[in-house]
């Protein structure tokens, strides 16, 4: 095991080792208590920054940054003039979404999905109100709740199934929550949003919360994010096959 | 649309720049000149790229910037052993984590917070520092090591106070 190096040390910190290298480096730490102390350390840094700066997210953020004012004298004319178009793009934006702030929805949904997650996947008698032997109902109920037709994807073949699902409050209304469970016990949900805003779609994206890694993307009137504590790479093909049964 | 995508990663943008600046009113300038440039030069980025690791880069160049203006350029390795070697003249200054960041060197604070804070892979960080990832490997070992020490001074000195106490009791 002589051929762990300290980079590797940093990246299972991190996290961001694959699962045979992780493994390797597991065994290593087990016989060098000074590395493991290393590793320790580490990671409380990590902790300790993430609970000292998360805070700033739920700030609300100041005008001058919602208003993307106009640039300041100091970038030429050609500058100011693709700014202010920039500007125009995101002040029309913001007048049709009306009463959706879209920068404060964009980025809640991901963070909502990992708190929703991170609340419910460690329950162990009631991680869901509607459990998957009435799978019908829950999807009829959730669908009327949203008021669009919601689907739950079948995710058996990525060794999911479905425990059931529930009704949560979101931003602005009520927002369904899917969540599967493979034969380790490990969860993942997917969380669905309404949106009132003008429908439009968006390319996946992917947030780290915390542990959550969360995988979001916006289809129309509904939102999703599929989250999981699991590798990114592994979540990525999950969110795939998601996506591509809810649009076939 | 394209001003929408970039509005999605403001309070990221602002949870790394508190953190990297230190006070909120510096920071939020270092958010909003990192979004005025980042529209002004939209058309640079490439389609299917991550613009969250784009904006990143683009706001790691104003911060170099703005310590450039400020004359409190990144310290390069030999002032850097310099203040290694120096005497602790204030570790009751280093009362928290906060302070013990200002007193690593800009491009450690960088890579520790890219990775530490915001979980950027090493290859995404070496991509908005546009440093090869071997620096990236070695500023974020030398920023732990120092945040290390610098935090465990901090303990050291409430140790120290707290057995003061006694003796004057």
């Amino acid at each position: 095991m002589s051929n762990i190096t300290e980079t590797d040390l940093h990246a299972y910190a991190d996290g961001q080792l694959d699962d045979a290298r992780r493994v390797q480096v597991e065994a290593y730490l087990a016989h060098d208590p000074a590395a493991a102390e290393c590793v320790r350390v580490w990671r409380e840094q990590n902790e300790a920054l993430r609970a000292l700066y998360n805070p700033v997210l739920n700030e609300p953020l100041p005008q001058r940054l919602l208003a993307l004012r106009a640039p300041r004298r100091r970038w030429p004319a050609y500058a100011i003039a693709a700014g202010m178009m920039g500007l125009g793009f995101a002040l029309g934006w913001m007048a049709q979404s009306h009463r959706t702030d879209p920068f404060v929805e964009a980025a809640a949904l991901p963070r909502r999905a990992a708190i929703a997650y991170a609340v419910y996947a460690p329950e162990v008698r009631h991680p869901v109100e509607v459990g998957a032997d009435q799978q019908d109902h829950l999807v009829k109920w959730l669908s009327k709740r949203l008021g669009s037709e919601l689907k739950a994807p079948v995710l058996t073949q990525q060794g999911f199934e479905l425990v059931g699902g529930r009704l949560l409050p979101g931003g602005k209304g009520p927002v369904a929550q899917f969540m599967y469970q493979d034969a380790k016990g490990q969860r993942i949900t997917l969380y669905v949003s309404h949106r009132d805003a003008e429908p439009r779609d968006t390319a996946f994206r992917f947030s780290q919360e915390d542990k959550v890694g969360v995988f979001y993307w916006i289809d129309g009137k509904l939102g999703y994010a599929l989250s999981g504590e699991m590798a990114r790479a592994n979540l990525l093909a999950v969110a795939t096959v998601v996506y591509r049964q809810l649009n076939p | 649309m394209d001003s929408a995508a970039i509005a999605e990663h403001i309070p990221r943008l602002r949870r790394y720049a508190r953190a990297l600046a230190g006070d909120s009113h510096r920071a939020d300038d270092l958010v909003q000149d990192t979004l005025e440039r980042a529209l002004s030069k939209f058309h640079l980025w490439r389609h299917g790229s991550d613009l969250r690791a784009w904006m990143f880069s683009i706001m790691h160049n104003v911060f170099i910037n703005q310590l450039k203006a400020r004359r409190e350029l990144a310290l390069d390795e030999a002032t850097e052993a310099a203040l290694e070697s120096a005497p602790q003249s204030d570790p009751l200054q280093l009362r928290d984590l906060d302070a013990a960041l200002r007193r690593l060197p800009a491009e450690q604070r960088e890579v520790l917070l890219l990775v530490g804070l915001e979980q950027l892979s090493y290859v995404e960080a070496s991509q908005a520092l546009d440093v090869p990832i071997g620096t990236v490997m070695s500023r974020l070992s030398r920023g732990r090591e120092r945040l290390r020490v610098l935090m465990s001074d901090v303990k050291l000195s409430d140790a120290t106070s707290a057995t003061n106490l006694k003796v004057v009791k």
